[in-house]
């Protein structure tokens, strides 16, 4: 990462006037870098000759925070990371440990943990269209997916108290039992979900600025992605069937048919496309198991102190922004040894390089939307 | 002075002030213009805000004055005070008379503007050729801001501007072309480019140019309509000024006042193309169907509009007004949304009072009245209708990129234009 040999950030000495290539800051503060990524870009006019990815400016050390926390302290903090998908993290984290200490979360907590992950998936692919369609230039998407994002918040906040930073779940399963009503107001929500989905696309999917700055922009290889161990729905966009729900199935998923929505091509329109689809299997998966919700404890058996024996775990989910992993080492204490976390936006970053070589500053920024990133998940 | 006045009021044969040689109302209504560009401009901040706020299901500005009708106000004279920077590696003359040459273009243009037969400051018999270039050269104002800056991201809009403006005038120019030989199907068999003696050619063919030689006439008006957009810098070709990539693109480094010159050039601009446009193809200041609906009485019909959109507006701000929450914070926004309606009221009053007494076309001072009126009002409503557009076009459309943009204009409608052209000339020497 620290190499820059490949970008030759040194030969512009002279001014940028003469015909030398340029390198320009985008970032820390832009507004089409969600948030603080900082990207060097070296351009020979418009076009990109090579990208470089500072990170770290909302890095606040979760990792090492967890160190000094016990277990149950910890899990409010991973709501910080993704702060876009919090439900999600929790999810990846509560599993986690709960895998090394070989408990497992009643029924009616696996499921009201898939409606409220699905939910939040839905949420975080509304905030990744509205802000991706942003930085193409389309203003309405945002304020369509905000309004009804906001149907999802209201959930959660009747559920937890919390819109954003929910801290929805406990290792055992979920200190909340559903509030009168939930099961209506999900329902509800899906039924007016449906028709907005379709909204989104009318404003899309068909238009044609949309089509050409969206086609064949930021082409990625299945094997590229492999290699560069991208995940989640820009991985499945170049044609990789892999989702951990269905690969490695946690939590109940096992028990929901949905199909993994694929790519052919790898571009940027793909990936709209195929997070389209996300969507509606999300609502699928909400809706059988709202109907499917059986009665029962919603909390497995687990100690007030909790002290997982000692050992290491990975666990991974699949985020909405892709695969998100908890490596956990205990040494048997209140606290953990180490624990590590596989955040997928950080991951998928690393792939902005070989996207948008030889692209318009333009698409950087179009990549830049499409990776979907949140760079409180990738600095933590 | 009142004589004057009259003098002016009462010749006969209707003349731009410009072609009676009267330069106190020459500069009459060079004030009117600049004064009424400026309030249009600051209307054009507040619709748009709303517009687009309305299509984003939001509210738009609420705080300042009832429904944010004073928000333009605030957000000028938050402009004024603000600090102007000048960036210390900027080159200070011409980061400083950047603005100035945009503004100058875009207002310099109104010279030639026909909102009537005789209300145009002057008649110039080459205004079209006049207006294209004056036009164009508020590019030059946003290619020399972007250059004195001295920063990257005002480099590349300045760059992306000029580029832009390569690829789209050759087009724009074209279409003008057409247009422009539509005007010599007339009985004398002469086209001119004088901006009032092509509105004066629409009205002796009896056609307005947008269905003449159906669809050649559309095509070349939506060639055009596609081309001033770019032309102005707006959705979805706002390149220059992209604020997802470049920031703020070439005004990246202006802040306060200047700022706000450039923002004033741009909506001024916007005004002047699509007049461009209403003056070419949309018959300019003639009211709707002024050939098949040309009994007295659909005049007299036509010219009660200005006052019917004045009381149509009053309405408006009165049921705004009656549907005001009831708490007593909105007091004064409630006294001041019926004010600001009464005011409205008045003027629709005052304008039908006008269009009854003038509805005689014999030569009073009324009757001279209610046809200058009726010239404005329509051109201004038809102005208007773009002005809608633009920002519709904002509400709904990405983006276009640079290199797709040039593809667009050159690939496109380059020989699009080019085709019209031709076969406008064919059809032309045929039918004739």
């Amino acid at each position: 990462m620290n190499d820059r040999s490949h970008l030759d950030l040194e030969t512009p000495d002279k001014t940028y006037l003469d015909s030398n290539e340029l390198v320009i800051n985008m970032g820390p503060q832009h507004p089409a870098t969600h948030g603080v990524l900082r990207v060097i870009l070296k351009l020979d006019g418009e076009k990109v000759l090579g990208t470089e990815c500072v990170i770290g400016y909302l890095h606040r050390g979760v990792e090492k925070i967890a160190e000094n926390r016990t277990y149950t302290m910890f899990n409010p903090y991973v709501d910080r990371m993704d702060y876009c998908a919090a439900v999600s993290n929790g999810l990846g984290y509560c599993e986690a440990v709960e895998k090394l200490m070989n408990v497992e979360a009643p029924p009616r907590a696996q499921y009201i943990r898939v409606i409220l992950t699905e939910l939040q998936r839905i949420a975080s692919h509304q905030l990744w269209l509205g802000t991706h369609a942003l930085d193409i230039g389309a203003m309405t998407p945002l304020f369509y997916t905000f309004r009804d994002r906001e149907e999802i918040l209201k959930i959660f906040e009747k559920y937890c108290g919390a819109r954003l930073t929910t801290h929805a779940f406990r290792i055992g399963g979920c200190q909340y039992e559903t509030y009168a009503g939930f099961e209506k107001d999900v329902k509800n929500f899906l039924t007016f979900f449906a028709p907005k989905i379709d909204e989104y696309e009318v404003l899309l999917t068909t238009n044609r600025i949309w089509l050409e700055r969206t086609k064949n922009v930021g082409v990625i290889s299945g094997p590229d992605c492999i290699a560069l161990g991208v995940t989640g729905p820009v991985l499945r966009a170049s044609g990789v069937k892999w989702d951990v729900r269905k690969a490695q199935p946690y939590a109940n998923y096992k028990d929901f048919d949905f199909e993994i929505p694929v790519g052919t091509n790898g571009d940027t329109y793909d990936r709209y496309l195929v997070r389209m689809m996300e969507m509606r299997q999300s609502m699928r998966i909400v809706e059988q198991a709202v109907n499917g919700i059986p009665e029962g404890p919603i909390m497995g058996k687990v100690p007030k102190v909790i002290k997982p024996p000692v050992g290491e775990i990975y666990h991974s989910i699949e985020a909405p922004k892709g695969e998100l992993g908890y490596f956990i080492v205990s040494d048997g204490s209140t606290q953990p040894y180490r624990l590590r976390v596989r955040p997928p936006s950080f991951v998928n970053l690393q792939a902005l390089d070989v996207m948008v070589r030889g692209l318009l500053v333009a698409d950087v920024v179009a990549v830049i939307g499409t990776i979907d990133i949140v760079l409180g998940e990738v600095d933590r | 002075m009142p004589n004057f006045i009259m003098s002016y009021l009462d010749s006969k044969d209707a003349m731009t002030p410009g072609g009676a040689g009267s330069q106190f109302w020459a500069l009459m209504y060079v004030l009117i213009i600049f004064a009424g560009v400026s309030v249009a401009v600051i209307c054009m901040n507040w619709i748009e805000r709303k517009v687009l706020a309305h299509f984003q299901v939001r509210l738009g500005p609420m705080r300042v004055g009832p429904h944010g009708l004073l928000q333009p106000i605030a957000d000028a004279l938050k402009l004024m005070l603000k600090e102007d920077i000048i960036p210390a590696e900027a080159d200070q003359f011409v980061f400083w008379v950047a603005p100035l040459i945009g503004l100058l273009a875009a207002f310099t243009v109104y010279t030639v503007i026909p909102f009537g037969p005789s209300q145009a400051v002057s008649d110039m018999n080459i205004g079209i050729l006049f207006m294209l270039g004056v036009s164009s050269l508020g590019v030059l104002g946003i290619v020399v801001a972007g250059w004195a800056s001295n920063s990257h991201y005002p480099l590349i809009g300045a760059l992306r501007s000029s580029a832009q403006m390569v690829s789209y005038e050759v087009a724009m120019g074209l279409a003008v072309v057409s247009a422009i030989l539509m005007t010599s199907m007339n009985v004398s068999g002469t086209g001119t480019l004088s901006m009032i003696g092509i509105v004066q050619a629409q009205q002796q063919q009896g056609i307005w140019f947008l269905f003449k030689f159906f669809p050649l006439g559309l095509i070349a008006f939506a060639i055009f309509a596609i081309a001033m957009v770019a032309e102005v810098n707006r959705a979805p070709f706002d390149l220059a000024e992209a604020e997802s990539e470049l920031t703020a693109g070439f005004h990246t480094e202006y802040s306060g006042l200047r700022w706000s010159l450039f923002m004033l050039a741009e909506y001024a601009s916007m005004i002047a193309v699509s007049s461009i446009a209403v003056t070419l193809w949309l018959g300019g200041w003639m009211r709707p169907f002024p050939n098949l609906l040309h009994a007295p009485a659909w005049d007299f019909i036509f010219s009660l509009f200005p006052g019917l959109t004045f009381g149509g507006l009053a309405a408006i701000a009165l049921i705004g007004t009656a549907r005001m929450p009831a708490h007593s914070f909105f007091k004064i926004q409630r006294i001041g949304l019926a004010v600001f309606a009464a005011l409205l009221g008045f003027l629709a009053l005052l304008l039908l009072v006008i269009a009854v007494a003038g509805r005689s076309a014999d030569g009073s001072v009324a009757a001279r009245l209610n046809e200058g009126i009726g010239y404005v009002y329509w051109f201004l409503f038809k102005v208007a209708v773009f002005m809608y557009l633009f920002i519709w076009y904002r509400a709904t459309w990405p983006r276009y990129r640079f290199d797709q943009l040039m593809k667009v204009g050159w690939k496109v409608l380059l020989p699009i234009s080019l085709g019209v052209l031709i076969l406008t000339a064919v059809v032309g020497v045929i039918v004739s």
